[in-house]
């Protein structure tokens, strides 16, 4: 017999059946001294039992279609069409400057070529962070680093967010007014989405990091040496600025 | 991706078990746990253990508490489903049923993270490291949660939590 003190962490693993049969036996011996503390454990356990018988018929019950799994893999869901004319909409009124996009920074002034990355970023979150089926074209990194390095004729570093909880998914090239860019997403252990646009700047080859949000997306978007970069999440992801500053700490070191 | 069926298929029950305990609306939870299957499908090469429970459990979890809070920030009261009597089963006895129909009830009453972390421990039969990997909290707190749940839950059955609300209107009618 140990003479280690009974915790009320042990009380729990008793009810649950979760200790060491040497423990197990300590507090059984224990509970036989102490009846009051017995009689609310033994409370606690018919409750957890009756939770249990309570909800084992939910789990019996046959499965409905929808949750058909050998499907889903078979044919991963499609988002909704009316959702896909949704973005269609959203993509015609930003192209048409009414989209509501907004920039602002401190000490910018919204001008074309930082605010057109921005509009870019935000249109290829859209289009592809809700995109369940072929969200990027290209997961593997060495040849997704390759081929857009290739297309933007210039080295392209991969940003790297593990350490800020989010994986890079992969990523692809995408068509802007201004040339091919490299877009590359990223998600969290939540199924959050963000998205990284980076392409060579035309005008506004060097800018400071400015804020911009329209509808339900948010970003940062910036300019060092003529690339151009932004990122861009859901609003309301405080972690963007952050994100940012390391994406632009990473690039600045290549 | 066979792998997939084969590990994920049989886990499918317990997930919409979960759903429905956590967030009492039938059809409502159903969506949760097919959301939860499609990103699973989609996730399935970056899960980083070999054990897909606590993962699934994690990702249906996390749906639901954006839920909650989606449902908080609009100030929508989330509709809690009066218990429906076929989810017992037919060949439960009638005394039975009444005794599941208010532990449900009271279980309702929990805030969801207690909630949660009764279902998961205690039905679920996840380990109490798996539960603080779902919850996204230290082992400690899932110990504390689990203790305030059991505690308060007990209470619900006793009526006694009841008496205390009981008080706290007389007093307020008094004022």
């Amino acid at each position: 017999m140990s003479n280690r003190p009974i915790t009320e962490d042990d009380l729990h693993a008793y009810v649950d059946r979760a200790l060491e049969p040497e423990r197990e036996a300590e507090i059984s011996a224990y509970l036989e001294k102490h009846p009051d503390m017995a009689k609310r454990i033994a409370a606690y356990s018919d409750e957890r039992n009756l939770l249990r018988s309570a909800l084992l018929p939910i789990a019996e019950e046959p499965l409905p279609p929808q949750l058909n799994l050998a499907r889903m893999i078979e044919r991963p869901r499609r988002r909704p069409s009316s959702l896909r004319w949704a973005i269609a909409a959203m993509l015609m009124l930003s192209i048409g400057g009414l989209g509501g996009w907004m920039i602002r920074g401190a000490t910018f002034a919204p001008a074309g070529g930082l605010a057109a990355l921005a509009e870019e970023a935000s249109d290829s979150y859209k289009v592809y962070a809700s995109d369940h089926t072929r969200p990027v074209e290209l997961r593997d990194s060495a040849e997704l680093v390759q081929w857009v390095s290739n297309r933007l004729r210039q080295p392209v570093k991969l940003p790297d967010l593990s350490k800020s909880g989010y994986r890079l998914m992969g990523g692809r090239v995408v068509p802007t007014a201004h040339g091919p860019a490299a877009m590359f997403m990223y998600d969290d252990d939540h199924g959050e989405r963000l998205v990284v646009l980076t392409r060579p700047m035309t005008s506004d080859q060097n800018a400071p990091m400015a804020a911009h949000s329209g509808g339900d997306v948010a970003g940062f978007s910036w300019a060092d040496g003529g690339t151009g970069y932004s990122l861009v999440g859901p609003r309301g992801v405080n972690s963007l600025r952050p994100l940012a500053n390391e994406i632009r700490k990473q690039a600045q070191t290549i | 991706m066979n792998d997939m069926l084969r590990l994920v298929e049989p886990l499918i029950p317990a997930l919409r078990r979960y759903a429905r305990a956590l967030v009492r609306d039938h059809a409502a939870a159903d969506d949760l746990v097919q959301d939860c299957l499609e990103r699973a499908v989609i996730h399935w090469e970056q899960r980083r253990s070999d054990n897909p429970r606590p993962w699934l459990f994690a990702i249906l979890h996390n749906l639901a508490i954006n839920q909650f809070r989606r449902a908080t920030t609009r100030g929508v009261h989330v509709a809690i489903d009066e218990t429906n009597e076929d989810a017992f089963g037919q060949e439960a006895a009638q005394e039975q049923k009444v005794m599941y129909r208010d532990v449900m009830a009271k279980l309702a009453k929990l805030p969801h993270d207690q909630r949660a972390v009764l279902l998961l421990v205690g039905v679920e039969d996840l380990s109490y490291a798996d539960a603080a990997k779902v919850l996204g909290v230290p082992i400690g707190t899932v110990m504390s949660r689990l203790a305030r749940a059991r505690e308060r839950l007990h209470q619900e059955l006793e009526g006694t939590a009841g008496q205390l609300d009981h008080n706290v209107v007389q007093l307020r009618n008094k004022t």
